[in-house]
């Protein structure tokens, strides 16, 4: 059993403690925006905010985390879509196949929130997210141009 | 000689479908998706098999091809739409299911996605479905008004009676019109006249992709789906030998512990985590057959053997390399290889299954639903016509999702074995890493003689390595050639070699290995431009000629491919100073259709870091029909190319892959991103593929680059085993 709280609602959710963030999100919940990709933390395709920092869900045990950490994932980004991330996203056309792009808008919106104005270099070093399509430079473009919306 | 096939569908396969079709054997059709492609049946409102629009005037526009990023569900749609003359801010798309093309005739044509073919393949009868839509409407909104057709215009989804100034909306005579007989004939739009193709819209499948709302093969939830993680023998051509259900069947969630043919162990619990957790602790040997002993290294001498003499497949011949050699007065010889590499699609392989004894449906992504329906009825143990299958969005393809439905096969085998339970198969990472269909290993020699005057004479391509055919389209070998090996160095076609030699020779020896090769995005262009591309620079280097003026003096009958050359050198600024420690490298190819050239900037600094700071990259599909998407496609084929460079290997020992995650078989991060300025110059009177072609420019124009900054050849991928700079 875990108690979570995910999008602002607390929740309890009959699971082994040692079940990763990711499926409990995905399985127990339905919030299957959040993407399984790799399952160690290496491409991103699973990042969310706890407590406002992009984390990677599927090496996170529930039982590291309890009703004071709130987590945030793509569902709960925005209530209508509109968060500046994804809106620059529509304006861009980012996406292609779209698989990752829930872990790199997160990735994104939590880079921003930390640094409103980031360089190229903090765009480097802050977004490790894996693309196969290959949006990275329509990403690049799509962070600076959220950061305009969000000044 | 050129015909490169369609990936996927096999000539049997189609037959058999064609068959079933002609038979006229109906079948039920169970809709049951659950997303935003809905039924696709013969509905009131339906214009033509293309074509539906609802008295709201929405417009729904039946796609056949696959969606996974590349573009085609709004490509494909502003073809229809065009000659359809409505209202694009109306369009919304659907596909139709494999067994409704079965039941009707195979009215939409092929589904095969692959060979970048989605557009080129299919624009003339989409864009005639869309032509015969606008002409029943108007013949609907003419006879309502006892009008002449010919009086009548449409646009925007509104048809005008020109002489009276009348108008109705589409939406107010589609059902009139549905009941009208198809045009015999219909003309379509000059290019001149286009409106919609060749504009920048936007891609029609955005928004949910934004907000975590699409669903993904991997995402879908069906009631009272159970969940399965599936483990096959890790050496290709082994069997399960032995395992131990009862260690594991208490595990929490655990529902059945399941052998799936001889080949595999699959765990069905309630939840994936579950079931991966379970399948993790179950005890299973494996009688690995007769590949256990299998290595790169005994595969490396496998393939030297081809390169060293014996028989060979010829491609390309002309002239005579003998009778050259007379005026050949240097020779330079060299040696390449490219390693196996896996497609690493994001989303891992997965189909749902639904089994009972009247009929089998499946819910994947795929990139040839016909393909994924055969692959359901022969593991169904039903006949088509009792199968269906649901097309989800790919979260990436790369070739791995159309001539191969392993896992489509593998859901329905497990579901069979728990009738009337719908069960979601999700392969881990690992097992996708362990189970995929690789892209061909080969080795090739290259021997070319330069005349006095630094002319290149004779040129001899002798390639060694593995046949995709052999492996997975026998049918389609020619007296036992794989044509496909030569992409990129046949005389003629799709992919021709860009270059006039006048002696001649490319040759395969095919050496196929037990590691099985499949279609990786590019296919065979991916290793036959490197091979050529950084050959000709090293012939340029001895020939002391320019790249780009050696490429010239050999283009003179390929007008198209120097072109684009000329395109990129002009914009990167060939033969001006590149600013400090930066170097340029160039590369030209034909593939798919269209022709492609990149010019890469790069510095290596005095560790041997590389940076590939900017890549000039030139595209001719002959016509373009959403340049921004192009763009999206070329930006994006460099992502996947520079990855393969850099990092594409997968190794073999014991019979097995050994790179099991991305922190073995690393991919492109945005930090090596390089800013790519893209030329989109269609040149008109051709159909050419986008996605594919510029992943063969890639690599060797960073490779010539990276030889001009540290004088290092690298001949062997990937460059992650080259120190680029002595210690």
């Amino acid at each position: 059993m875990a108690r979570l709280n995910v999008n602002g609602k607390v929740v309890d959710v009959e699971v082994d403690p040692s079940t990763p963030l990711l499926w409990v999100l995905r399985e127990q919940l339905g919030l299957t925006g959040t993407k399984y990709g790799c399952g160690i933390a290496q491409c991103g395709s699973c990042t969310v905010h706890v407590d406002g920092a992009a984390v990677r869900a599927c090496v996170l045990p529930v039982s590291a985390l309890d009703e004071s950490k709130a987590i945030v994932t793509i569902e709960g980004l925005s209530p209508d879509g509109t968060h500046p991330v994804q809106q620059a996203w529509l304006e861009l056309d980012v996406p292609q196949c779209g698989y990752c792009q829930a872990g790199m808008i997160m990735a994104s919106a939590a880079l921003l929130a930390s640094n409103p104005r980031p360089s190229d270099a903090d765009i480097d070093a802050g977004i490790t997210n894996i693309c196969r399509c290959g949006t990275f430079n329509r990403v690049r473009r799509g962070i600076h141009l959220a950061a305009t919306k969000i000044a | 000689m050129n015909h490169v096939p369609e990936q996927g569908v096999t000539v049997s396969r189609r037959g058999f479908l064609v068959t079933t079709a002609a038979a006229g054997l109906g079948f039920s059709l169970g809709f049951r998706i659950p997303d935003a492609h809905a039924a696709a049946q013969a509905a009131a409102d339906e214009i033509n098999a293309w074509v539906v629009i609802h008295p709201d005037d929405t417009v729904v526009i039946r796609i056949a091809r696959s969606e996974m990023g590349q573009g085609t569900l709004t490509g494909l749609a502003q073809l229809v739409a065009e000659e359809l003359e409505c209202d694009w801010s109306k369009v919304t798309t659907e596909y139709p299911t494999p067994g409704q093309n079965v039941a009707r005739d195979r009215v939409w044509g092929d589904f095969s996605t692959g060979g970048s073919r989605g557009i080129r393949g299919s624009q003339d009868y989409v864009r005639k479905g869309g032509a015969a839509a606008r002409e029943m409407l108007i013949r609907a909104a003419a006879e309502a008004w006892q009008v002449p057709p010919a009086e009548c215009s449409a646009r925007d989804s509104v048809i005008t009676h020109n002489p009276s100034g009348r108008t109705v909306s589409f939406g107010k005579v589609a059902a009139a019109a549905a009941k009208l007989a198809p045009p015999a004939e219909v003309t379509l739009k000059a290019p001149s006249e286009w409106r919609l193709i060749g504009q920048p819209v936007k891609r029609l499948d955005t928004v949910d992709k934004l907000t975590g709302k699409q669903i993904y093969g991997t995402d879908l939830k069906l009631p009272g789906m159970l969940n399965a993680a599936i483990r096959a023998c890790p050496v290709f051509g082994g069997k399960v030998a032995t395992f131990d259900a009862a260690k594991v069947t208490a595990l929490p969630g655990v529902r059945k512990v399941v052998q799936v043919d001889d080949t595999a162990m699959a765990v069905v619990a309630d939840t994936w985590w579950q079931a991966k957790t379970a399948l993790d602790a179950l005890p299973v040997t494996w009688d690995e057959g007769p590949n256990k002993d299998v290595s790169s290294e005994s595969i490396s001498a496998f393939l030297d053997e081809g390169l060293a003499g014996g028989n060979a497949f010829t491609g390309n011949s002309n002239g005579d390399l003998a009778a050259g050699q007379a005026e050949v007065a240097k020779t330079v010889e060299a040696v390449y290889s490219y390693p196996f590499q896996n497609h690493a699609t994001m989303e891992p392989m997965n189909a749902t299954a639904l089994w009972t004894e009247q009929k089998c449906e499946v819910w994947c992504p795929t990139q040839n639903g016909e393909a994924a329906l055969a692959a359901a009825s022969a593991a169904a143990g039903l006949p088509v016509e009792q199968c269906d299958v649901h097309k989800l969005h790919l979260g990436g393809g790369f070739g791995r999702r159309g001539a191969f439905h392993d896992y489509v096969a593998q859901a329905v085998s497990i579901a069979k074995q728990i009738p009337g339970t719908p069960v979601k198969l999700v392969w881990s990472r690992e097992e996708d890493m362990a189970q995929g269909r690789y892209h061909p290993i080969t080795k090739a020699r290259l021997t070319g003689g330069l005349d006095r005057d630094g002319n290149l004479v004779n040129l001899h391509v002798r390639i060694s390595g593995q046949s995709i055919l052999a492996a997975v389209m026998p049918a389609r070998l020619k007296d036992g050639a794989d044509v496909v090996t030569f992409q990129g160095l046949l005389p003629e076609g799709d992919h021709a070699i860009s270059y006039t030699v006048p002696n001649l020779l490319v040759e395969h020896a095919m050496r196929n290995t037990h590691v099985p090769p499949g279609f990786w995005r590019g296919v065979n262009i991916n290793q036959n431009a490197i091979y050529t591309e950084c050959f000709m620079d090293e012939l340029a280097e001895a020939a002391g000629v320019d790249a780009l003026e050696f490429r010239r003096r050999l283009m003179a009958n390929h007008p198209k491919s120097l072109a684009v050359l000329e395109a990129v050198a002009r914009q990167a600024g060939w033969g001006t100073p590149a600013g400090d420690g930066i170097h340029r490298g160039l590369a030209v190819c034909k593939a798919f259709g269209s022709h492609i050239a990149a010019c890469a900037e790069v510095s290596v600094d005095g560790a041997g870091k590389l940076t590939v700071h900017r890549i000039v990259a030139a595209t001719d599909p002959g016509h373009v029909v959403n340049p921004q998407q192009v763009e999206a496609q070329v930006e994006g084929s460099f992502v996947y190319g520079l990855s393969a460079m850099l990092y594409g290997e997968c190794t073999v020992k014991d019979g097995r892959i050994v790179e099991s995650n991305f922190h073995q078989y690393p991919s492109l991060r945005i930090a090596e991103m390089p800013k790519v300025e893209v030329i989109v110059m269609p040149s008109g009177g051709f159909w050419g593929g986008v996605g594919e072609p510029t992943i063969a420019v890639a690599a060797p124009a960073v490779l010539n680059a990276i030889y001009r900054a540290t004088g290092t050849r690298v001949r062997h991928l990937p460059l992650k085993h080259h120190k680029l700079r002595a210690a």
